[in-house]
């Protein structure tokens, strides 16, 4: 028996997949292409998939990580072609490798966002944006696990920078706390909703684009 | 993906019912392709998926060069109004392109209640909702399934309905569609031309008169339309497609497993039951063939779970060796097999102990009705003596919960029949008490009752339904006489069973009214909290037409019935006589037992039934 990590993408039609829709698709897709996963001991066994971190609806992803054994050692090469055979669309295994480095590692996110201004934005709106997230603190009011509670987002910001793409369409990117606490990107927007809300977009995507650890290195 | 699309997605619930993009959904190349049929299920995504009908002919459409089939289904209100205002029409799920454009839309009827949905989507995509505002050969709007065993009260919406399985008759006209378009026919001329497909009727070539007293005095084909449009069903059904390679949904249906289809038809003959009558006559698969689709179906697909699909799995002949089959394989890989519609025997018991070694939570009977001599009148074939035994194995066996399904309202119900349904509620628990291996856990008995409807095409289709009031006080009755805390009672509301009963023995005239009802907001309303029947009644008002003359109204039996055009292979005669042995508490043997020449097995030549 092995232990496997898979790096893989979820974007397009499958960001709108829940974590739950996802955990279900992969062990299809196991099941798919012959390929025994270790299950989970006890009286209800299922296979047992580990995700790095949970990945929210609508937020694209070339990042995800997953770790798995299989019953029968493969070559890393050939499981991932044989996952890459049978996913929905949006869906693709990068690479497939051992382990080294445990999930707990994992200390920082970096995202990509795309702001859309129907007006377009301008400069000053840039200047303002840019101020903004460079106050002291942003704190925010956010559903908890007991009711509403307000948090300062601030210190969840590791580094964040804005370049406007094109007349109504500004890109962010951003290194934001992974866990303990972690940070959703759609936060960002939140903040701006709440907080100055002639700065917030008529719409936002965000894209995991890889994780880190607690030296900025990125962590496979 | 649309930009507009990208971002109501964000905001609507359970997005990915939106996307398309599924493992095996079926992508073609544009130039490949001269007819695009936009495949409409009128219910979310969820239930039109787990809809094998639709599963299959999107497979038999797909299989044809040149065609390309691809799945509409309703939107929930918050994405519907989401789409209205920013003016996104309805599209297909594998192109994201409107339907609008496509050269058929193809709805699949399964109940009633889904016909203020139809208009919907049809108004979503942009197109008139009424067959003569459509004037261009493209779109052709169809319409299969069930539900067009009385088509009437969509008549003025649909232009082509099919009758009976669609697996060959949809592909005649679809072939007769392309030729059409090469030719530039008009819509007139093509539909003429597809009035001569058996199984096929076009609504707008009939005239269809009424009396002062509001029935109907004529029906009159024009054109060369047929006086009789006679259900199709597929030749051979042993072997006609299954789809083995089929879409898995990226996100969770109803019925997320794989359905095996056993067999089509069913032995029985309930007399309240349409479906028992309308699919007839019995045809089944082989047992190698079912273990062979099973095995492929799983493989392909990734299921963990597997489902017997047919109206009553039991008559299955068999049923212990195609579970033997099924087990020696799904076992050793974890696959689950559940045994659904099974009837209350040990036999069926026996193979659920087999098959469900861990969970033995609920059974499920269906009595339909508390006393013999009601059962007999409905001519379900089952005793008092039957349900207990099983009950006992069952008890003996582990089980501790039961569930008892009744309906209310048949024709000759008296209040002992009511209440016998608490006596023998009352019995099952007694049986418990006797037997049960382990009491420490408790039992849970529930009693289920819904409102008889009367169906078209059964020996019923000529009784009056009870009013609401009565149903409402025959629940009364029913509850203050069960005692024991350990039954739980429940009751469907009966509103929507009086708009369905409206509906389903309707005639064209309710178009008016569906329209009103649409116009008012009705859609989904299979969903209760879409469900109003005030807006109906409302509706039924406004056109002076009286719901009770289609619900509580006792039809002469030389009245001619709205769906007279369209048969099943049922010969009228022989409902009558159902009708009589009903009255009489006469039970008519199944067919395994004995023919009673209904006129089914003259749909195909050659055909015997149940082999
Ligand atoms: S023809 Fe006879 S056996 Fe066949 S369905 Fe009718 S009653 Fe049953």
């Amino acid at each position: 028996m092995s232990s496997y990590r898979a790096e893989f993408s979820k974007t397009g039609t499958a960001r709108y997949m829940s974590h739950l829709d996802l955990m279900r698709t992969m062990q299809r897709v196991f099941i798919r292409g012959g390929l025994s996963i270790k299950h989970t001991q006890g009286f209800n066994p299922h296979p047992h998939m580990v995700f790095a971190l949970p990945l929210s609806v609508g937020c694209d992803s070339v990042c995800e990580l997953m770790d798995f054994e299989l019953l029968d050692d493969e070559a890393p090469e050939k499981i991932k072609a044989v996952l890459n055979k049978t996913f929905p669309d949006g869906i693709k295994v990068l690479s497939v490798y051992k382990p080294e480095r445990k999930f707990k590692d994992i200390v920082w996110l970096a995202v990509e966002g795309q702001y859309e201004y129907d007006s377009g934005i301008d400069d000053e709106k840039l200047d303002a944006l840019e101020a903004f997230y460079g106050r002291e603190q942003i704190i925010i009011t956010r559903k908890t696990k007991r009711g509403f509670g307000d948090a300062d987002i601030r210190p969840n910001i590791y580094s964040l920078t804005l370049k406007r793409e094109a007349p109504d369409t500004v890109r962010i990117d951003a290194v934001i706390a992974a866990q303990n606490p972690s940070l959703n990107p759609e936060h960002l927007v939140n903040a701006l909703r709440q907080l100055a809300p002639e700065l917030a977009p008529d719409f936002a995507l965000f894209k995991r684009k890889a994780f880190l650890d607690k030296d900025l290195h990125i962590f496979k | 993906m649309d930009k507009k699309l990208e971002r109501i997605l964000q905001r609507v619930q359970k997005p990915a019912r939106y996307v398309g993009g599924e493992y095996n959904s079926i992508v073609k190349d544009k130039k490949d392709v001269d007819m695009r049929i936009a495949f409409c299920f009128p219910d979310t995504y969820e239930i039109g998926m787990s809809n094998i009908g639709l599963r299959i002919l999107y497979g038999v459409y797909n299989s044809v060069d040149g065609i390309w089939c691809e799945r509409v289904f309703a939107p929930w209100s918050d994405m519907e109004a989401e789409m209205r205002a920013a003016g996104i029409p309805l599209y297909a799920l594998e192109s994201g392109d409107p339907i609008k454009d496509f050269d058929m839309i193809a709805f699949s009827l399964g109940y009633e209640m889904a016909y203020t949905t139809i208009l919907n989507m049809l108004d979503l995509a942009g197109l008139p909702v009424r067959s003569k505002d459509r004037h261009g050969l493209t779109p052709i709007v169809i319409a299969g399934g069930t539900c067009c065993y009385n088509p009437e009260p969509l008549a003025a919406f649909i232009d082509l309905f099919i009758i009976g399985e669609g697996e060959q008759v949809n592909i005649e006209v679809a072939e007769l569609y392309r030729q059409a378009k090469k030719d530039g026919l008009t819509k007139e001329a093509f539909l003429k031309k597809a009035a001569q497909i058996d199984g096929v009727y076009i609504p707008s070539f009939y005239n269809v008169e009424f009396s002062q007293d509001g029935t109907i005095s004529g029906i009159t084909p024009r054109d060369g339309a047929p006086e009789k449009v006679t259900k199709r069903i597929v030749e051979d059904f042993d072997t006609s497609f299954f789809p083995v390679n089929d879409i898995v949904p990226s996100t969770e249906i109803v019925h997320d497993r794989i359905s095996l289809e056993l067999f089509r038809g069913c032995i029985r003959g309930c007399r309240f039951c349409q479906a028992g009558y309308v699919y007839r006559p019995v045809r089944s698969r082989s047992v190698d063939r079912l273990v062979n689709q099973a095995k492929s179906a799983l493989t392909n697909s990734g299921y963990e779970e597997i489902t017997l699909a047919s109206l009553s799995s039991s008559d299955y002949r068999g049923l212990g060796d195609l579970c033997d089959g099924l087990l020696e394989w799904t076992e050793p890989r974890k696959i689950s097999l559940a045994l659904p519609s099974l009837r209350a025997d040990n036999f069926s018991i026996s193979l659920m102990e087999k098959v469900q070694k861990v969970r033995k939570s609920g059974l499920t009977f269906a009595p339909e009705a508390g006393t013999q001599r009601m059962r007999d009148v409905i001519n379900k074939n089952v005793t008092e003596d039957d349900i207990l035994n099983t009950a006992r194995t069952a008890f003996e066996g582990g089980w501790n919960s039961v569930k008892l399904y009744f309906m209310l309202g048949l024709p000759t119900e008296t209040d002992d029949d009511v209440v016998a349904i608490a006596e023998l509620a009352e019995k099952v628990l007694y049986t418990w008490r006797q037997y049960a291996q382990n009491k420490s856990r408790g039992v849970r008995i529930t009693v289920s009752t819904s409102c008889f409807i009367p169906k078209a095409h059964t020996p019923f289709q000529w009784e009056a339904q009870d009013t609401m009031e009565e149903y409402a006080r025959k629940v009364a009755l029913l509850r203050s006489s069960i005692r024991s805390k350990a039954i739980t009672y429940n009751w469907h509301s009966p509103e929507t069973s009086y708009a369905e009963a409206i509906l389903s023995r309707g005639d064209r005239r309710l178009g008016d009214v569906l329209e009103t009802v649409w116009q008012n907001g009705g859609r989904l309303e299979s969903w209760s909290e879409f469900f109003s029947l005030d807006r109906w009644l409302d509706a039924m008002t406004q056109h002076s037409l009286s719901p009770d003359f289609y619900t509580h109204r006792e039809r002469s039996l030389d009245e001619i019935m709205p769906w007279s055009v369209i048969s099943d292979g049922v010969l009228e005669n022989h409902l009558k006589k159902e009708r009589t042995a009903a009255y009489a508490g006469m039970i008519t043997p199944d067919c395994r037992a004995k023919c009673t020449g209904c006129g089914a097995n003259t749909l195909v030549k050659g055909l015997k039934c149940d082999e």
